[in-house]
């Protein structure tokens, strides 16, 4: 290193020279161009900007020029210093960017191993089914009624018009508590909650009855002596069996689709007159498979209709029975299994898959049908 | 019922081109369902009468042949013998000039057997003389079927004659209309549906010969319970005397077998009129022919074999000597129709209906005849279904008519006042008079449009038309339920779901969401379920509601815990192939109070249904019920979450099923308690019983060894059972916010050494209380049991953490709270800091 210049002599350091100084720069830059990783460029960085780099070295040189002359040194070593560095920063940022980029493909997994941990509940869909037909009827202003699964006879029959030595009270093979003369059975239909809420509630009455019910059935793949149904029940001034064919139309579409109608049929249940039987209009095939042997339809057989239910107006003597005068009031019930419309609605072919528990059967409707 | 449709065309006329099908659509319409349409006989082709000509007797062969040549009609013969066709046969019960059934080469029998030409002991044969039973239309097997001779000419087609090719319709009939039991029934209906005439054959009394003879009397006395009984007495009966194809084809295509001709003409009058008819061995009576109560300790052997103890409550049909029948019901061995009775008396009568179900239902025996009398039969119908019957065994039993008596009380015909706009207002539509008018006629009723309210009387066999509401029904089902229109009424404004109604379901959502699977069992339970689990003999839950008629003798009592259910679900799906199961149910469960009976009661309360039963009788007959709670149930063996990949599988164990009630609890906003509980069939040592301010709510834990071997589950399974109304009940608040403060949180951790049967919440319950309200949160992070702490000792690990309302809390202040909570178990529980 040369000496202080305290004499303003003109000494010529050639270290400082604009040529060799661009000759710095250039090397420096060229050097930090080539560094291909982050651990490179560090060692770049000492080798051209370090204590020991030759602008470092140069710039120690500034003091053995003439005053005169340092000004014009110093701004020089400070452009060459500033395009160093900035090559630097512009190759680091180039590195890091690398590097981050490299890291994410490093770390890339098989997303399709994240199988399996997920926790696997579900809910019966007789449970679920009951839900969304409750929610349909609610959301008209209807209330979700029930009732005790253990009834007195009365309630299950009596007061249902079905006298004790009726015939519709023998057909409907009852479980019974005790003896046949207990007064006790297991019900055999969701009817009774319509008894209650005759007697319990405030007119008008507009409920939906959910509920599990019993006969003695063997299971088998269309049987089981314990199963479900769904009874609506209005009563109100003035009610007519125009408005039980739109609600079930109502109920119909909101279940099965846009368009889709029923069909009443004359029948006979001894708490409704009239009574009739509820066809659905296939929502499969929406009767294009009758007589048309090319499309056939499984759902409806290709009949077009799918039995779902049975329906009426209240008949006047149940209302007798639970105190509403027959020549104010007036109303309908309608029925329908809910087993049957899980089968037809979602391809069930075995009763028994609804009855026996396997985890594989509920898990496939997950949380709701 | 079965209905051969050239039954009905007796009486109604149906279009020739008319389909099974199709006269089943036109009854549909009017709510007759026909659930199939069957075809008599199952035969195609050339089926044709012959007449034999000559017989030859093969005898070479090892059994009897014979060769016949058989006239077949100018048209069906070949060409080498004009109308002539020779045919080998090995039967023999028919001779030279009978006109038998041949069915020619082509036509394909029963059992998809094709005739065709053969050559066969050394003849060709060229077609085949048919017996009953390979025509498929009977049973018999004595030989070739014979037509009555003159009856056909040969080469006439054979199906007519036979009723084959006949479509019989398999109707459903709903019991209040007991008139559609008959041929007559349906006819009307048909014609109805059609809008075409119909001729009633159960009106006129059929000519009978002037009566000769001593006439058998009749008597009833009950007329509440017979109203009339009719006779008819016939001598000079041939019992060897064949029923007519006809009324065997017919009777076969209604499912009735063949039996005399007596008794095979008290089955057809039936199924034409519906008059339920039976026929005694007149011989056999002696003086009245009475229906009458019968006393007690009679016995009678009816029909079917069986001997039966009458009570006074059963109705009978009697002599001056002994009980004759079940009246309505079934008829007495004694008196019946034997293949020496000549002497016939035959009784038609009208019964009340209730008694005749309340027979039936209570001998356990439904008869054709019961089915209909129980529905109600026309009143008119005795003395013209009994002429009917008279007039048939005359003509083809030889009988002579010796003649009638009969008794009857006649009750007041059924008037209704109605009011045409009646079944406009019922149905939203409007019907004009003459159109209502038209159907009440067409019904059979007397219609007085005199006043704007009409008088109908209605008709005989109509005896379910009572109020004005089931003409209504008659008029919209007539005209047609299709023409109803439709509106949606409008319901008052609702309140949507009640509270517990939502949090039932958040409650199944919850459950669902942790990975439990729902189940819905059965709720049949027996003792040896709660064998398996071990429940102790004392045990409320074995005071379970029991069933009169289950269907297992295994299962006879209604669940007082989901337990077994869902111990059968889990079993089940194991033995599926599922390792890792967890179950849960809600459902109701029936808990008999201890002064109910597991059976009931023995006189029930029945109240009047002709008004609202009063607040008591309500009340008698909620007490008649047992509680029916709803339980939530769950059962858990293996993981209750699919192990993650690479980790080691975490089976669920006893502190899942308690931590499943509690965050149940959360999520419903109620705090449930845990302490130590003890209960079959959880492990006693690991079983927490969970209430609510005190209130025992159910339990939670592992089952015990145990148990779980007798249900072949798998080790260390957990469950629990909680009553789920009453933690709905609990939860159904409106929850208060809490204040949420934001000065700096102060942490500190504390280790408390107890004695090992020290319960961790109590011991927290302590420090919380002690520690005031600068304890923000505290919470149990580790349990140590082992060399550092003293024998039969544990170190409860809790993690506090202290925030005050209004400031930064100062350091002392923190130290002096927790040492607080630090003394305190000290005192209670000799705690000591670790």
């Amino acid at each position: 290193m040369s000496a202080p210049n305290k004499s303003f002599d003109p000494v010529e350091v050639t270290t400082l020279s604009p040529e060799v100084l661009a000759g710095f720069v250039s090397e420096a830059i060229t050097a930090i161009s080539a560094a291909n990783s982050l651990d490179e460029l560090k060692d770049v960085r000492l080798a051209h900007t370090g204590d020991r780099s030759p602008l470092s070295l140069a710039n120690r040189e500034i003091g053995a020029l003439p005053p005169a002359a340092k000004a014009e040194a110093g701004k020089r070593m400070g452009e060459s210093r500033g395009a160093v560095n900035a090559a630097l920063a512009a190759r680091t940022q180039e590195l890091e960017a690398l590097r981050d980029s490299a890291l994410l493909i490093e770390e890339a997994v098989d997303v399709t191993t994240a199988t399996g941990v997920r926790a696997q509940g579900g809910r019966h869909p007789l449970t679920t089914i009951q839900e969304q037909i409750a929610d349909v009827f609610v959301a008209l202003g209807y209330q979700l009624a029930e009732g005790p699964e253990i009834e007195s006879e009365w309630l299950n029959f009596d007061a249902l018009n079905i006298a004790p030595d009726h015939p519709a009270r023998t057909m409907q093979d009852t479980f019974f508590i005790g003896s046949e003369d207990s007064g006790i059975v297991l019900r055999t239909h969701t009817s009774p909650v319509q008894i209650r809420s005759m007697l319990n509630r405030e007119l008008p009455i507009y409920v939906i009855c959910p509920g599990r019910v019993f006969r003695t059935d063997e299971l088998d793949s269309t049987h089981s002596p314990v199963f479900h149904q769904v009874e609506g029940l209005v009563i109100d001034k003035g009610i007519t069996m125009a408005d039980l064919k739109g609600t079930l139309n109502h109920f119909a579409q909101s279940m099965f689709g846009e368009g889709i109608v029923t069909r009443l049929r004359p029948s006979y249940f001894p708490f409704t007159e009239p009574s009739a039987e509820v066809d659905l209009q296939c929502f499969v095939c929406r009767g294009a498979s009758v007589d048309n042997p090319d499309a056939p339809c499984r759902t409806c057989r290709s009949e077009g209709w799918i039995e779902w239910g049975g329906c009426g107006m209240v008949n006047p003597k149940v209302l007798v029975a639970t105190g509403i005068d027959p020549e104010i009031y007036s109303g309908f019930a309608f029925g329908m299994g809910l087993e049957r419309t899980l089968m037809f609605r979602h391809g069930i072919t075995d009763m028994r898959d609804m009855v026996e528990g396997d985890v594989r059967f509920t898990r496939a409707f997950g949380l709701g049908v | 019922m079965k209905v051969p449709v050239s039954w009905l065309r007796e009486f109604v006329e149906i279009p020739e081109n008319l389909s099974g099908r199709e006269v089943s659509e036109l009854l549909l319409n009017v709510g007759f369902e026909v659930e199939g349409v069957d075809t008599v006989g199952d035969v195609r082709g050339p089926l044709v009468v012959g007449l034999v000509k000559t017989i030859e007797e093969l005898t070479d062969f090892k059994k009897p042949i014979r060769w016949c040549h058989v006239e077949v009609g100018a048209s069906h013969g070949n060409d080498a013998t004009p109308g002539i066709r020779g045919i080998v046969c090995g039967a023999r019960n028919f001779a030279e000039g009978d006109l038998v059934v041949v069915a020619l080469p082509g036509t394909t029998l029963p059992g998809d057997f094709t005739i065709a030409t053969r050559e066969t002991y050394g003849h060709i044969s060229d077609g085949m003389i048919c017996s009953v039973r390979e025509l498929g239309i009977g049973d018999e097997h004595d030989g070739i079927l014979i037509l009555p001779a003159g009856s056909a000419t040969p080469g006439d087609n054979a199906f007519p004659i036979l009723g084959l090719g006949d479509e019989v319709l398999d109707i459903s009939v709903t019991p209040d209309r007991g008139y559609a039991l008959s041929m007559r029934g349906m006819a009307r209906e048909a014609a109805i549906s059609q809008r075409v005439s119909f001729a009633d054959p159960g009106v006129a009394l059929a000519d009978l010969p002037e009566a000769g003879g001593t006439v058998i009397p009749a008597a009833s006395d009950d007329y509440q319970a017979c109203d009339l009984l009719v006779l008819r007495t016939l001598g000079n009966y041939n019992p060897a005397a064949p029923s007519p194809d006809f009324i065997k084809a017919r009777l076969a295509a209604v499912g009735v077998r063949s039996i005399s001709l007596a008794v095979d003409l008290t089955n057809y009058v039936m199924f034409e009129l519906g008059q339920p008819l039976h026929a005694f061995d007149a011989d056999k009576i002696t003086g009245t022919i009475r229906a009458r109560w019968a006393k007690s300790g009679e016995t009678l052997e009816t029909l079917d074999g069986v001997q039966r103890n009458l009570t006074t409550e059963d109705l009978v049909i009697a002599d001056d000597a002994r009980v004759l029948s079940l009246a309505g019901v079934m008829g007495g061995a004694y008196s019946e129709i034997s293949e020496t009775t000549t002497r016939v008396v035959l009784e038609a009568a009208h019964f009340n209906p209730v008694e005749i179900a309340r027979m039936s239902r209570r001998h356990k025996l439904s008869s054709e005849a019961s089915r209909r009398l129980e529905r109600g039969v026309d009143r008119m119908l005795p003395p013209v279904a009994s002429a009917r019957f008279a007039e048939l065994l005359i003509e083809h039993g030889g009988a002579t008519f010796e003649g009638t008596s009969g008794v009857e009380q006649a009750p007041d015909p059924i008037v209704i006042s109605f009011d045409p706009n009646l079944p406009g207002q019922v149905a939203g539509h409007s019907y004009d008079a003459v159109s209502v008018e038209t159907i009440l006629v067409s019904l059979g009723c007397a219609v007085d449009t005199t006043n704007s309210v009409w008088t109908v009387r209605t008709p005989s066999w109509r005896p379910d038309l009572v109020a004005a509401i089931d003409l209504v029904e008659e008029v919209i089902r007539i005209d047609g339920y299709e023409k109803v229109p439709t509106t949606l009424p409008t319901a008052p404004a609702g309140r949507g779901l009640t509270e517990l109604q939502k949090l039932q379901r958040r409650a199944g959502l919850h459950l669902a969401g942790r990975g439990l699977v729902e189940v819905r069992n059965y709720p049949f339970v027996g003792t040896a379920e709660f064998d398996a689990l071990g429940i102790p003999a004392d045990d409320s839950r074995r005071h379970a509601v029991q069933l009169a008629n289950a269907l297992s003798d295994e299962q006879p009592l209604m669940r007082t815990t989901l337990l077994p259910g869902l111990a059968g679900a889990l079993a089940r799906n194991i033995s599926r192939g599922f390792t890792d199961v967890a179950l849960f149910e809600i459902s109701s469960v029936s808990l008999l109070a201890a002064d109910q009976s597991a059976t009931g009661v023995t006189n029930p309360p029945r109240p009047s249904v002709l008004k609202r039963p009063t607040a008591a009788d309500i009340d008698a007959l909620e007490a008649l019920l047992p509680q029916q709670p709803l339980h939530l149930g769950a059962l858990l063996a293996g993981a209750l979450k699919p192990t993650a990949l690479g980790a080691k599988p975490t089976p669920a164990v006893w502190s899942d099923a308690i931590d499943i009630a509690l965050a149940l609890g959360l999520e419903l906003g109620v705090e449930i308690e845990v302490t130590a509980g003890n209960l079959a069939p959880w492990h006693p040592g690991r079983c927490a019983a969970l209430s609510i301010n005190g209130e025992l709510l159910g339990y939670a834990g592992e089952l015990a060894p145990k148990a779980l071997e007798n249900l072949g589950l798998p080790k260390r399974a957990v469950a629990l059972e909680l009553n789920l109304s009453a933690l709905l009940d609990a939860a159904n608040v409106i929850a208060t916010a809490p204040a949420i403060w934001t000065f700096p949180v102060a942490k500190e951790d504390i280790a408390l050494v107890v004695k090992a049967d020290v319960a961790a919440t109590d011991v927290l319950n302590v420090v919380r209380d002690a520690a005031g309200e600068l304890l923000e949160d505290i919470r149990l992070f580790d349990v140590y049991e082992g060399a550092q702490v003293p024998e039969g000792h544990k170190s409860l690990a809790f993690a506090l953490r202290f925030r005050a309302q209004d400031r930064t809390l100062a350091a002392e202040e923190v130290a002096a709270s927790r040492q607080a909570g630090v003394d305190a178990a000290a005192k209670s529980f000799g705690a000591t800091l670790r």
